[in-house]
């Protein structure tokens, strides 16, 4: 009957409202599923995820040295020329002349995070570090040099 | 005093501390040392200042706590920065909107641009008069001040057709004309709702309503009927204020904006205030004629419980209540989606109109078989 | 008189939609003509984000550009380097190893599920409900963090290579998969309890935005959209590519043609992936998760095409070979551009609210239509 449908109209919608008010209503009340993370406060327990790609490093040990052959594997693998490798060439105490790094320059601005790089480098010289707060004033701030000064190629690498 | 538009009726039974004998006492020290003429000026301008105070007030909590509210159904934190618990936010963002270039668009007309916020404002304070704040606090007791709540509450859609026209948008233009035809409508089943109460307690006046209902409030001595037409008129107000989910005029996933999408600075701070303070005053009737205004909760004959109840002061009656019924409107708006202007109509005309008719009908058989407590 | 629906006169009311505006999502441009409240049209204007990655790929070698594809859905990100991957190996004809494969389909799923999730709630928001956006972004997180561990990135992954997988699982993944599906499974009632169930919802969409089996088919329309429609297209199906006849799940279809039905078919699809997911995590086949490929990959002459289904319906990759070590040509036939363009059929004679609400069950992402 019309009288009928209108009521069951009229109550069954106004129950869906209850319905969705009672979702809201536990969660005004339950303050401990509230997921806000307080970025700037929590920046000493905050822990990335071991894989995060931030940004390339290119990695040094205690003596100051690095496994970068300056073999451009890198420079090649990457889409949007992000890496800039200049070589330069050592003498070794053989009197034999050999190619190693200058400068590993990297472009923060420009790259992508996109791994490749990493994958392609033979030695396993670069890495991804997990650093996130990249903003600078100076754009030119971005444009980093990534072997340390006086940083000489580890021995045994080829 | 007949003729003198404040009312300051002091009551000798309050043993503690309440409005009531602030206002009587400064009431009886004016008089004793101004003539009634400067008394009356002089209690105008406190009236106004407090009124302008209380609506600062009004809008920095009302703000704060829909913010709150919202963060927190949205398993958010909210506002948490600025001051202790975020208390400072509200001053934070009124400081923002002062310092803010108020800009008037070059296509507008400036004059009725500029004079909307102003006319919005206008209408919320002037409804501020009839409310009983407290036991005998009260700006202005007239005898029918629930037909001036309905009529002045009307003049708000003036104030939002101006500035829908004015600012020489198509996107306020429409935010205003749908406002148009929401509030034209909704008015309707609001004043229905509001006259079963009229009808049940035979008057027009704020007190009497208030005083007949000292042995129950209305939605417990009225059965279904006035449980009905309160849902019905908390529906209406939501739709009346343009509050989710009958935010047409604004919709900002459809209208950005809606009519306000041109206002910047204070002046769009007016109609953000005027909007929390109208939300405020149309939850102060609904608690004054539903939920007893300032009267205390009494159940029957249980005179401790009675007694306990009578020890809390009566605004904080009418604050609470009021409170409760703002947080039911803040429920809906953080749970439910926007109706489509067609279904706004039809939800009015359809369903809330001819319910609240019935329902009318039905509570004046009530009255006169006297049914009711 | 009568109106005719579809031309702009004089004295019809214009209105930009875009190309900033809350309801595009993006930089979609829509210039609607209005009778009153009424469409009478909708015309999208693109090329606001339009960043030719076709062209750039043909600059990349095939190594390198399947990292600029998840620039385009980017809320599809696996999906769409899968299907590039895939292609590259057909043309190479490498043979994936089969742990590879079926990784990749929980991947795929994975994205699928926080897809929909971000839909979900952007398009509660549309309508005008904001709570639900939160809700979904809590459980779409946890996908992200999944995705985090394993892939290093939370949006724009590029986790797939061409021969399989560009690292190893993280040892925690299974384990963090299994959390999420206990989670969402529960989490997803609760969805229904705030939009699906709400009258107000319901009304919203029920009826609104009619596309007919035939025009979703001559619009070219696919996925979820012309699922809706109950149209089959459902490309896992059709065409399976890596694991996907191996596993059991069902083609959603609705015959609603309305926007309710649309927005059924992706709460449903959501449940459909869990299931996906449930009957891979626990098989996942020791092997290697690469093949062996040249260290310099050249696709020989000729002309490559394959298809995948992501969130938002087919996506195309056309590959056209000269021999060299980068693509001569590279053609993506995106969903998101013939969804759209069903658009001014479906809004036509109905109100400006709803056109939102059809942009919302259409799941417009706009880099995917503007590449
Ligand atoms: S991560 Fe990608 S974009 Fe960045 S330097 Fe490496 S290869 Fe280039
Ligand atoms: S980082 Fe690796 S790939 Fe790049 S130049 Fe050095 S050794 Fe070669």
């Amino acid at each position: 009957m019309f009288i009928v449908k209108y009521i069951k109209e009229v109550f069954g919608g106004l129950k869906s409202l209850l319905v969705g008010m009672r979702r809201t209503g536990y969660y005004f009340t339950h303050h401990k599923e509230i997921i806000t993370e307080q970025y700037p406060d929590n920046r000493d327990t905050l822990v990335m995820a071991d894989r995060f790609k931030g940004e390339v490093i290119l990695l040094h040990d205690e003596n100051n040295e690095h496994a970068c052959t300056g073999c451009t594997a890198c420079e090649l693998a990457c889409p949007n020329a992000t890496i800039k490798i200049v070589t330069k060439f050592d003498i070794t105490p053989e009197g034999k002349k050999k190619k190693a790094i200058d400068k590993f320059v990297y472009h923060l601005e420009l790259c992508t995070m996109c791994n490749l790089c990493i994958v392609a480098c033979p030695t396993d010289a670069i890495k991804m570090a997990q650093t996130f707060e990249h903003s600078v004033f100076n754009r030119a701030d971005l444009t980093k040099i990534l072997n340390k000064p006086d940083s000489k190629i580890r021995e045994g690498i080829e | 005093m007949p003729g003198l538009p404040l009312s300051w009726r002091g009551n000798e039974g309050e043993v503690m501390w309440s409005l009531t004998n602030i206002s009587s006492a400064i009431h009886d020290w004016l008089n004793q040392t101004f003539n009634p003429t400067w008394v009356m000026v002089i209690e105008m301008v406190i009236a106004g200042i407090a009124v302008i105070g209380l609506f600062a007030v009004l809008g920095l909590v009302l703000v704060l706590m829909e913010r709150r509210v919202a963060a927190w159904m949205q398993i958010r934190l909210g506002p948490n920065r600025v001051g202790p618990f975020g208390l400072m936010q509200s001053l934070a963002d009124t400081l923002k909107l002062l310092v803010k270039e108020g800009m008037t668009p070059d296509g507008a007309d400036k004059f009725l641009f500029n004079l909307a916020p102003f006319i919005a404002m206008m209408v919320a304070m002037l409804l501020m008069a009839p409310i009983a704040f407290a036991k005998g606090f009260q700006l202005w007791d007239m005898n029918i001040g629930v037909l001036y709540v309905t009529a002045i509450s009307s003049i708000m859609v003036i104030s939002i057709l101006m500035a829908g026209w004015a600012s020489n948008n198509k996107y306020s233009l429409m935010g205003a004309m749908r406002s148009g035809a929401q509030i034209v409508s909704y008015e309707l089943s609001a004043g229905l709702s509001i006259l079963t109460i009229v009808v049940l307690t035979g008057s027009l006046n704020i007190t009497d309503i208030i005083n007949a209902q000292a042995d129950g409030w209305w939605i417990f001595k009225g059965h279904i009927p006035v449980i009905i037409s309160f849902v019905i008129f908390i529906i209406a107000v939501t739709a009346e204020t343009n509050r989710a989910p009958f935010d047409l005029a604004e919709a900002e996933s459809e209208l950005t904006a809606g009519f306000h999408t041109e206002y910047s600075g204070m002046k769009f701070a007016l109609f953000f205030l005027a909007e929390y303070i109208n939300v405020f005053i149309v939850c102060a009737i609904g608690a004054t004629l539903f939920l007893g205004g300032w009267m205390p909760f009494h159940i029957g004959n249980w005179e401790a419980f009675n007694h306990v109840m009578d020890y809390i002061p009566s605004s904080v009656w009418f604050f609470g209540k009021t409170f409760f019924l703002i947080f039911v409107i803040m429920w809906f708006r953080w749970t439910f989606p926007r109706l489509r202007i067609d279904q706004l109509l039809t939800l009015e005309w359809k369903y809330l109109l001819p319910i609240s008719m019935f329902n009318l009908l039905l509570v004046t058989a009530l009255a006169i078989l006297g049914w009711h407590f | 008189m009568f109106e005719e629906i579809g031309t702009t006169t004089e004295g019809d009311l214009i209105i930009n939609v875009g190309p900033q505006h809350p309801a595009t999502h993006g930089v979609l441009h829509l210039v609607i003509t209005l009778n009153g409240e009424t469409i009478k049209k909708v015309e999208p204007h693109l090329g606001y984000i339009h960043r030719s990655i076709e062209k750039m790929c043909e600059s990349l070698t095939y190594r390198q550009f399947i990292y600029v594809t998840s620039r385009m859905d980017y809320l599809s990100a696996h999906i769409n380097n899968h299907a590039c991957a895939l292609t590259v190996e057909k043309g190479m004809q490498i043979e994936v190893p089969e742990r590879a494969q079926v990784i990749r389909v929980i991947m795929d799923e994975l994205t699928r599920i926080a897809s929909h999730e971000l839909w979900w709630g952007a398009m509660a928001m549309d309508i005008g409900a904001f709570t639900p956006f939160f809700h979904a972004f809590r459980e779409r997180e946890k996908i992200n963090e999944i995705m985090e561990e394993t892939c290093g990135a939370r949006l724009t992954m590029n986790y797939y290579v061409p021969g399989g997988l560009m690292a190893e699982l993280h040892p925690d993944f299974q384990k963090k998969v299994k959390e999420f599906i206990v989670l969402f499974k529960r989490k997803i009632d609760e969805y229904d309890e705030l939009v699906t169930g709400n009258i107000i919802f319901i009304n919203r969409m029920k009826g609104v935005g009619i596309l007919s089996k035939e025009d979703a088919i001559s619009y070219g329309c696919s996925g979820p959209a012309a699922r809706g429609s109950g149209v089959n297209c459902d490309i896992r199906k059709l065409y399976p590519y890596a694991v996907y006849d191996k596993v059991q799940f069902d083609e959603i279809l609705e015959t609603g043609c309305d926007s309710l039905a649309r927005y059924m078919i992706r709460i449903r699809e959501m449940k459909q992936s869990i299931r996906i997911i449930e009957q891979l995590i626990d098989n996942i086949p020791e092997g290697d998760f690469q093949a062996k490929t040249k260290a310099v990959l050249k696709l020989p002459k000729g002309e490559f095409y394959t298809r995948v289904e992501t969130a938002r319906g087919e996506l195309g990759v056309y590959i056209m070979s000269e021999g060299a070590t980068t693509p001569y040509r590279i053609k993506f036939r995106s969903p998101g551009f013939s969804n759209l363009s069903a658009l001014d059929h479906m809004a036509r004679g109905s109100k400006l609210g709803d056109l939102v609400a059809m942009m919302g069950t259409l799941d417009l992402v706009i880099p995917d239509i503007d590449r």
